[in-house]
């Protein structure tokens, strides 16, 4: 079974540069599959063509065994950088998928006060974003992205941006909300803990353009305790198994970089 | 970040300001009562203050007013209506905007003021003389604001409606606009200021009431008293539209963090 497939894809962009060459992927229901490489190898690019936000240059993108052509149905991302509206409160923000497919009235509104809820927000219904802070504002974004409740989400380097503390907290708020979800979860990082701690499956991805260099199961048991699991000896294990894959890509890119500069 | 340091004392500040125009006006009249300042180029407070009175006596102030916000507040809402709408087509559509904004930012450069005769040649002494004059000042403030704010917008947040199911509308009603609002907002104040620059000028051209026809009718008979009069009742005018603008946009702008 698969829900979303890449065949052969290649993406150039008009500038010229090419992110990704003929990748392969094919990713199973309900899986959380962690997307790592190094900066510039298109996984950030790979996300933007399964949501329908971009076009590849060639090959074929499938899911649900339809080919992606417009937006995605079903689909929920989450960006790296702060895309709540900044005139809507966090109600508004969290409203507006439901508005937009035309749910309405006391449904909208109680699935709205529950998703609130559920990221811990209550009391904070009508703020404005700028005065929350980086990490509640990830949560709205958390909540606004799955009060629609979308099949597959997507995810962009979400936590990226926040300092250790909160990052290791929304991790672990992430994997309590996706388990039992039945959602498919595409994590898209450059940080090879933070991709073994949450996946079951991680794809390390070569320096750009990229390809798929190699996939990993984790194995790791679930529930998992985001603090305690990087102490498991597994965990050490894959994590020097797959940084050895990785440190080659990423001195590429570095060198490349160099190069360039 | 910028460094807080602590906030003057509002009424310390505006007991020095009030202090420092009393100063400059009793210096002005005792000039020129010691004769140090000719009355005929530069007037005195005394005699601006009893033009004034006089002004009010005859009813003229109150209806000038009414005339010269009239025109303006017609400017203001045609020349910005126009304006937003103009944006939003040229902003929406590449081959519009490719097309039709070289156009304005070349309108754009021709000073207005130039083109003021023309208008009064056009319709005559009437509103309409005034309220064009004001509308080609204030269509290309709100015009640019606009565009700017549509053009700026953060494509994430248009990438993150559009997953979550906006099409084409929803993106306009729930992002571009929001954004270009901010813009226009902001750029209100101005827009005001430009709106009554362009009815006074045309009122100074040819009227028969409103601010800038009283200045000009002084000038015409060498009544310096008249023109400063006419230009404290314009001051006190834009002061006041100031005020009520500045709370009007901290209530619009709710969302926005306040300026430190």
């Amino acid at each position: 079974m698969t829900i979303i497939s890449l065949a052969g894809v290649t993406k150039t962009f008009d500038s010229g540069y090419t992110a990704l060459r003929d990748v392969n992927l094919d990713v199973a229901p309900e899986r959380f599959v962690a997307l790592v490489g190094p900066s510039g190898c298109g996984k950030s690019t790979t996300l933007s063509l399964i949501s329908g936000l971009d076009r590849p240059t060639s090959g074929a993108i499938t899911v649900r065994g339809k080919p992606v052509g417009g937006i995605t149905d079903g689909v929920g991302f989450l960006f790296q950088r702060d895309a709540l509206l900044p005139w809507k409160t966090v109600r508004d923000n969290v409203l507006l998928p439901l508005q937009l497919r035309g749910v309405g009235g006391e449904e909208a509104r109680s699935r709205v006060a529950e998703w609130i809820g559920r990221v811990g927000l209550r009391g904070f219904e009508q703020s404005f974003p700028y005065q929350l802070s980086g990490g509640m504002r990830k949560r709205v974004a958390l909540a606004q992205t799955l009060v629609y409740n979308p099949e597959i989400l997507l995810m962009d380097e979400p936590f990226a941006a926040l300092d250790v503390q909160t990052r290791n907290l929304m991790e672990a708020e992430l994997l309590t909300l996706w388990q039992g979800s039945r959602k498919t979860v595409i994590f898209v990082t450059h940080d090879l803990e933070e991709a073994i701690a949450l996946a079951d499956e991680v794809v390390v991805m070569t320096a750009g353009p990229g390809r798929v260099k190699a996939r990993y199961d984790v194995t790791l048991p679930r529930p998992r305790d985001i603090e305690q699991v990087r102490f498991d000896p597994r965990f050490t294990e894959l994590y020097s198994q797959m940084w050895n894959d990785l440190r080659d890509e990423v001195l590429e890119s570095y060198a490349r970089a160099n190069a360039a500069g | 970040m910028r460094e807080r340091t602590q906030p003057a004392n509002r009424w310390l500040v505006l007991a020095m300001q009030v202090a420092l125009i009393a100063a400059a006006l009793l210096a002005w009249e005792f000039g020129v009562r010691a004769g140090k300042i000719d009355p005929f180029f530069f007037s005195a407070p005394s005699q601006i203050g009893v033009t004034i009175g006089g002004w009010w006596q005859h009813g003229y102030i109150l209806r000038d007013v009414y005339v010269t916000m009239e025109e303006t507040l017609f400017g203001l809402l045609l020349g910005g209506g126009i304006g937003i709408v103009l944006a939003v087509l040229l902003a929406s559509n590449r081959w519009l905007g490719a097309i039709f904004v070289p156009f304005l930012v070349l309108f754009n450069s021709i000073p207005r003021v130039t083109l003021v005769p023309l208008f009064i040649l056009w319709f005559g002494f009437t509103l309409w003389s005034k309220v064009v004059s004001a509308v080609v000042l204030v269509l290309f403030v709100v015009f640019f604001a606009t565009y700017d704010g549509i053009k700026d917008v953060d494509p994430t947040l248009v990438a993150n409606v559009r997953v979550m199911g906006a099409k084409r509308l929803d993106v306009m009603r729930h992002v571009l606009i929001p954004s270009a609002l901010t813009w226009i907002f902001s750029s209100l104040r101005s827009a005001v200021g430009f709106s009554l620059i362009g009815a006074v000028v045309a009122e100074y051209f040819g009227a028969q009431a409103g601010v800038g026809y009283r200045i000009q009718y002084s000038e015409a008979q060498l009544n310096t008293s008249g023109v400063f009069g006419g230009l404290f009742i314009l001051m006190v005018l834009v002061f006041i539209i100031n005020l009520f603008l500045q709370r009007l946009q901290r209530r619009l702008l709710v969302w926005k963090p306040v300026d430190p």
